[in-house]
């Protein structure tokens, strides 16, 4: 290990200890915004281990929560809570591994909006199903407190990062990034592509579905309507463009300070919140087009340059 | 009003801080209340008919009479909003911002079932009374007795599908309804789902052949099949347990094909002023969700202030029931104070009165006194049946649609 590396874990072990300690030092409103970064942190950072070196963008993530949420939503009454976040995450795999052997062969916004369609669909599915058996929503009544959720959703995150530290020094990571800047060079370099965007896929689609299946309790009361909400999707493509996609640390650059600027306008004008977010969109795709990380780099870059010339 | 002082505040303080800034104005001098509910989102049509009015009425009136009597000393109330887009993620967090930075000393409950029951850990855990109105269950006694500040006002979906079949019963009795022939249908979405699997039991149970049972996705544009086959069956009775855009456009194709039928029911919203606003005569006799007693002195003066106030006719339902929420959470904090437990308790144990008649929640938290069906009649929605409610009118048969 080089001691880049080394400061580099030392830096994120540390950080991951300010975190884990919240529920020990933090406000309650403060805990309450610390599980919505995670929850993003997770969900924008798996989203950008597949959409970061491969450029698809998919718009599943609602999907998958969806089919999270609702493994803990039938399955806490009798199963121990930690195995339905495991099922979650074998169902989250086995549901992207499915639609990934059939559409990763499709390109560019055709991907894009089957993975929007997905949603709609699974949660057509599980409408369909209580209507035929007339079951109503369901009832996820727990003694799981916030912080207990919190500090599952901290530990996924570390177990993400991990991931995707590993696959980012793997044979897997290469081939993903030779894909990424030229699929036909990859294919004709003897990579199997379709296996190689798959894999990754299920490990994006796999911690959607832990990270639904952790906060089914949190939200009590799961129906399709409310599990499968499509702005969840956009909201951790937005989360992660902001941060940057092409370094691992760069989703979490984008989730904090837009959990914060979406707590300032819902704040500040309750009744255009949609409105600000909306030219909060604009505004970053227009002046932040390579995220926070593309800036610190243009910055460090240029700071090096000075002193260079002095 | 409040609204202008705190966007400038927080738009220098937030923007800087990142977070929410503490609320500078003093607490002692005013009463606080927080609401959060749906301004955007699938939801917003229906909280911005029967919520987001009541609660700007309710405040604008209590203001206007000098405040909230707390122990004596008069309190103006200041109301802070936010909303939800439709997202029980964003009502946790309003609530929770609510609790602990707004320090809202009461906290108006959510708007729609699944959003009030994502907020009520929270307002458990803060021990905040939650009288709920859109929050329509079979689970009354679980919730209530796992959440014992939650209060339910509605009603329950049994008690909302089972009056519809008393009065079709009854209506067949009196000889009104000269068949059993029942076309049913609902939309596929939770309440439309819950509605029509209570009903369906309860209708074969009194008697009635459900010649016609079919399910709708919801936000279905084009309606003209299912009511087509409907016709085809040749029902003496229509039944639709439907959403507000499918309770339109349902009515709409009915009239399209002149449905043929001596009772016609459609579910939420058919007790909106717009419907009858849009139907007119073709909604003369049509029966729907809920209902109020519009002859009371009560109601009309209400549905006048409600006029008054916010420039909108209340709904024939939900709005009167979101009033009197209010109207209760006020007659508790006046006799027990501002302490949340002490108005729980008070809530629990007495009888409150309001534009509804009397209001109590002695049994699982849950007032058994409520509309449940009501029907268009001379131009005004009246209920036609309820759980112990005065002032029902005698139903109607439905006479074409014109």
């Amino acid at each position: 290990m080089t001691s880049l590396e080394i400061r580099n874990l030392a830096l994120a072990a540390i950080a991951l200890a300010v975190a884990a300690c919240l529920p020990l030092y933090g406000s309650d409103y403060l805990k309450s915004m610390g599980i919505t970064v995670a929850m993003f942190t997770v969900l924008a950072t798996s989203w950008a281990l597949f959409s970061g070196p491969t450029h698809y963008i998919s718009l599943a993530t609602a999907a998958f929560f969806g089919v999270g949420t609702y493994t803990t939503g039938l399955g806490f009454e009798t199963l121990p809570f930690w195995s339905l976040i495991a099922i979650a995450g074998v169902l989250g795999a086995v549901l992207a591994a499915l639609v990934g052997l059939a559409t990763l062969r499709l390109s560019g916004v055709y991907f894009v909006i089957f993975t929007l369609g997905l949603a709609e669909l699974v949660r057509q599915v599980i409408t369909w199903t209580q209507n035929m058996s007339g079951q109503k929503g369901l009832y996820v009544l727990t003694d799981l407190t916030e912080d207990q959720l919190y500090l599952m959703l901290v530990g996924l995150a570390a177990l993400v990062y991990l991931t995707g530290w590993l696959i980012g020094r793997s044979r897997l990571g290469f081939a993903l990034r030779i894909i990424g800047d030229d699929e036909t060079v990859a294919a004709h370099s003897g990579i199997n592509t379709a296996t190689a965007k798959v894999l990754l896929f299920m490990v994006s689609g796999s911690v959607a579905a832990m990270t639904g299946a952790i906060l089914a309790p949190r939200y009590v009361y799961i129906e399709p309507a409310l599990a499968f909400a499509p702005i969840l999707s956009f909201q951790v493509v937005i989360m992660a463009l902001l941060g940057g996609v092409h370094r691992l640390w760069g989703p979490i650059v984008g989730v904090i300070p837009f959990t914060l600027i979406w707590e300032t306008i819902s704040v500040s004008f309750p009744s255009q919140v949609t409105l600000f977010l909306g030219i909060a969109f604009l505004v970053i795709v227009y002046f932040i087009p390579n995220g926070f990380v593309g800036l610190i780099e243009k910055a460090r870059d240029w700071a090096r340059k000075r002193e260079g010339f002095a | 009003m409040t609204m202008k002082r705190r966007t400038a505040l927080k738009l220098g303080v937030a923007a800087a801080a990142g977070l929410a800034a503490p609320r500078l104005a003093l607490a002692s001098d005013v009463v606080t209340i927080g609401a959060v509910a749906p301004k955007t989102g699938p939801l917003a049509g229906g909280s911005n008919v029967s919520h987001w009015p009541n609660i700007k009425l309710w405040s604008t009136q209590v203001n206007e009479a000098g405040g909230l009597n707390v122990g004596g000393t008069r309190k103006m109330v200041e109301v802070v909003e936010y909303d939800d887009q439709t997202n029980p993620g964003e009502t946790i967090k309003a609530v929770q911002r609510l609790a602990t930075q707004d320090k809202a000393d009461f906290i108006v409950a959510p708007y729609g079932t699944g959003l009030n029951i994502a907020a009520a850990p929270l307002f458990d855990r803060y021990g905040y009374p939650q009288i709920a109105v859109t929050a329509i269950t079979d689970q009354i006694d679980s919730l209530s007795s796992k959440f014992p500040g939650m209060f339910f006002t509605l009603g329950s979906t049994t008690a909302f599908a089972s009056d519809v079949v008393n009065v079709l019963s009854k209506m067949r009795d009196e000889g009104t309804l000269t068949g059993n022939r029942i076309a049913m249908v609902n939309v596929a979405d939770a309440f439309g789902i819950e509605l029509a699997a209570a009903g369906r039991p309860l209708f074969e149970k009194a008697g009635f052949d459900i010649v016609y049972d079919t399910s709708y996705p919801l936000g279905t544009q084009d309606l003209s099949p299912v009511v087509k086959a409907a016709k085809a069956a040749n029902p003496n009775a229509f039944i639709a347990w439907s959403y507000p855009p499918d309770t339109f456009g349902l009515t709409e194709q009915a009239v399209i094909e002149d449905l043929k039928v001596e009772a016609y029911y459609t579910a939420v919203a058919t007790s909106f002023p717009a419907f009858g606003g849009r139907f007119a005569a073709a909604a003369e006799g049509i029966l729907g969700a809920g209902g109020v007693n519009p002859d009371s002195e009560a109601f009309k003066a209400y549905a006048a202030a409600h006029e008054a106030v916010t420039g909108a006719k209340p709904d024939y339902w939900a709005s009167a029931t979101t009033y009197s929420s209010l109207q209760v959470l006020q007659q508790a904090i006046e006799a027990a104070g501002l302490d949340r437990d002490a108005v729980k308790e008070h809530i629990r144990s007495h009888s409150f009165d309001t534009i509804l008649g009397d209001m109590s929640f002695k049994t699982h938290n849950n007032n058994e006194k409520y509309w449940t069906v009501g029907q268009w009649q001379d131009g005004v929605f009246h209920g036609v049946a309820s759980t112990g409610r005065d002032g029902a009118k005698p139903v109607r048969v439905k006479h074409g649609w014109s």
